[in-house]
């Protein structure tokens, strides 16, 4: 059994002195350009313990992955038994296409590792960046990605994710009777454990801040309506989150971590609402005849974008987080659902149905600039990574056909999508921001 | 549907029957349910009435047999209600629950009407999450977006 204790073990990183003299670099990403090729980079397997070349490959799989980068089959390296203190024989690497390489090495000290890696710009055979990281051997899967997100972060310029986890929505079993669990997951898909135990259906996970809790909406044993739920994802103790009248749906931390805006719903109205979680205390923030529901806060915690059929179908609407100012910001043809604001602020993601189908797209704030990344018979519920610069949504098939679900990630160019393995079915995705140092 | 659903339970206990009649070739099969049970209220009443697409305003359809559902209720008391709503594959989870809340409420506030006491009557959304029939046709979606009366 996983636990996230380990998030808080000790994880140092220092800048590693350059080998040759830093000059400007070629090796950029501008991921804003209409096209380009995705970088092709070399990534050795690390020396100096057997795990360098488990570490090489979740660097490799996290990079191939993102879209921008192209890993160059290790089989094809000439240089071999390269120095990672040393610079590389360039034009061996030049002459099979890298314009970037990796290199690592691991040392033991005490019952730590410390795992160094260089990332040289080939093209103009300088050094790009260098780091030195000391963490528990146990860490090493999190260490590759933390590798990766510094690859990133220097090539394209934009903060990595790839040390970040997703939380969704397992499914097993026919679709009229479904099993629905909470897993959580690597964000590449590795380390996946069951949150809850499937005896009642549970929908909609969201990560608080610091990953060590959850909130979830689960249906209960007997027949009174469904309840959202806060449990701690280490000793799996939930809660209760107040005790209304009625089904509670739709959760969502706020940026802080201190605040939960949710739906209530009683008597044919769904109303937004926001619970203080240390004194418990409930404050309305809608009321409308209407459904208002899945709230997502800005990442400065001062507005809050929902959708509400107030005015006469599902649209989009922003408002103050206290509640009031609420404007429509959703124009287009169609209904419009499952607002998440970017963590960067600059896009609110939403599911659209128009007609027959359903798409995932984005929009500027003020509900300009809508563009759409993806479609089909069922898409639904986009969630950010931490970057801002990804998004995850589920893939639903016909319930005539069996209705199994896929996880999906995009990237905002619409450009790259790929499907995230997962061990069963699986809905609701919810990426976690990176995971504390 | 009802109809199908009649006939289904008359083939089985027709099956049934023919089975056992080696054994217990006395017992005559039978079609008949007992006036009050909730095989009765299924049966003879019928038990759920269908809503337009992201509606949830009761059709006149819906209303007769509402009519139907009170006037039994005010027959056999002895059951307390519990209205499921449900809606079709064709929304989104959150705003899907919500929407089958505000249908099992409507079929509430109507049994209210009829003079069904609010105290008798309870109601949960399965959203999408639990469709009454398979399929991904509008005859399929028809047919889930639903307020069911269920008897404890």
């Amino acid at each position: 059994m996983m636990h996230f204790s380990h998030l808080r073990t000790m994880l140092c990183a220092a800048a590693l002195a350059a080998v040759a003299v830093p000059a400007h670099a070629q090796l950029t990403i501008d991921m804003t350009k209409p096209s380009f090729e995705p970088v092709p980079i070399a990534i050795v397997d690390f020396a100096g313990d057997p795990m360098g070349g488990q570490i090489a490959e979740v660097i490799r799989n996290d990079l191939q992955n993102c879209g921008l980068f192209r890993s160059i089959s290790p089989g094809s390296f000439i240089e071999r038994n390269i120095n990672a203190n040393a610079a590389p024989r360039f034009p061996d690497w030049r002459s099979i296409g890298a314009q970037g390489l990796v290199v690592g090495q691991i040392a033991q000290v005490g019952g730590n590792i410390k795992v160094d890696f260089r990332l040289w710009d080939v093209v103009v055979g300088q050094q790009a960046t260098g780091l030195s990281f000391t963490s528990q051997p146990n860490n090493w899967r999190r260490l590759g990605h933390i590798i990766a997100d510094a690859i990133y972060k220097r090539v394209t310029g934009e903060e990595g994710y790839f040390d970040s986890r997703v939380a969704y929505v397992s499914e097993t079993g026919s679709v009229s009777n479904r099993t629905k669990r909470i897993a959580i997951m690597d964000q590449d898909g590795a380390n996946n454990r069951y949150i809850t135990d499937g005896r009642t259906p549970a929908v909609t996970p969201r990560f608080s801040p610091t990953l060590q809790e959850l909130v979830y909406m689960a249906f209960s044993d007997n027949n009174s309506p469904p309840k959202v739920y806060l449990q701690n994802v280490d000793s799996g103790r939930r809660e209760l989150l107040g005790n209304f009248p009625g089904m509670s749906l739709s959760p969502r931390f706020s940026p802080d971590g201190s605040r939960v805006a949710m739906s209530l719903s009683k008597d044919g109205r769904t109303n937004l609402y926001e619970m203080d979680l240390r004194g418990q205390n409930l404050r309305r923030l809608t009321n409308s005849p209407a459904i208002d529901t899945s709230p997502s806060y800005s990442p400065d915690g001062t507005q809050i974008v929902f959708n509400s059929d107030r005015g006469g179908s599902q649209q989009l609407y922003v408002m103050g987080a206290g509640g009031g100012g609420d404007r429509r910001v959703s124009f287009g043809d169609g209904r419009y659902a499952t607002p998440v604001w970017s963590p960067r602020g600059d896009y609110i993601a939403f599911t659209k149905i128009t007609g027959g189908s359903f798409g995932i797209g984005v929009m500027r704030p003020d509900g300009s600039g809508e563009r759409m990344l993806a479609s089909g018979f069922l898409v639904e519920g986009p969630t950010w990574a931490p970057n801002g610069r990804v998004l995850m949504y589920f893939s639903q098939q016909p319930n005539s056909g069996g209705g199994a679900a896929s996880l999906q990630q995009i990237d905002i160019t619409g450009r790259f999508g790929r499907q995230v393995p997962t061990p069963t079915s699986a809905s609701d995705p919810a990426w976690s921001p990176l995971i504390p140092q | 549907m009802r109809t199908i659903k009649a006939l289904t339970v008359m083939a089985a206990m027709a099956f049934l029957a023919a089975c056992s009649s080696s054994q217990q070739a006395a017992v005559p099969a039978s079609t008949t349910v007992t006036p009050g049970s909730v095989a009765d209220f299924k049966q003879n009443v019928g038990d759920r009435v269908y809503f337009d697409t992201d509606l949830s305003g009761v059709r006149p359809d819906g209303r007769a047999t509402l009519d139907k559902q009170a006037t039994w209720l005010k027959q056999y008391t002895n059951y307390p209600i519990t209205v499921e709503g449900k809606c079709d594959e064709r929304g989104t989870r959150e705003y899907n629950l919500a929407l089958g809340e505000r249908r099992a409420n409507a079929v509430k506030q109507y049994l209210i009407a009829q003079g069904i006491p609010a105290s008798r009557i309870q109601t949960i959304s399965y959203g999408k999450e639990r469709p009454e029939v398979l399929g991904s046709d509008e005859g399929a979606w028809a047919r889930n977006r639903v307020g069911i009366t269920v008897l404890q």
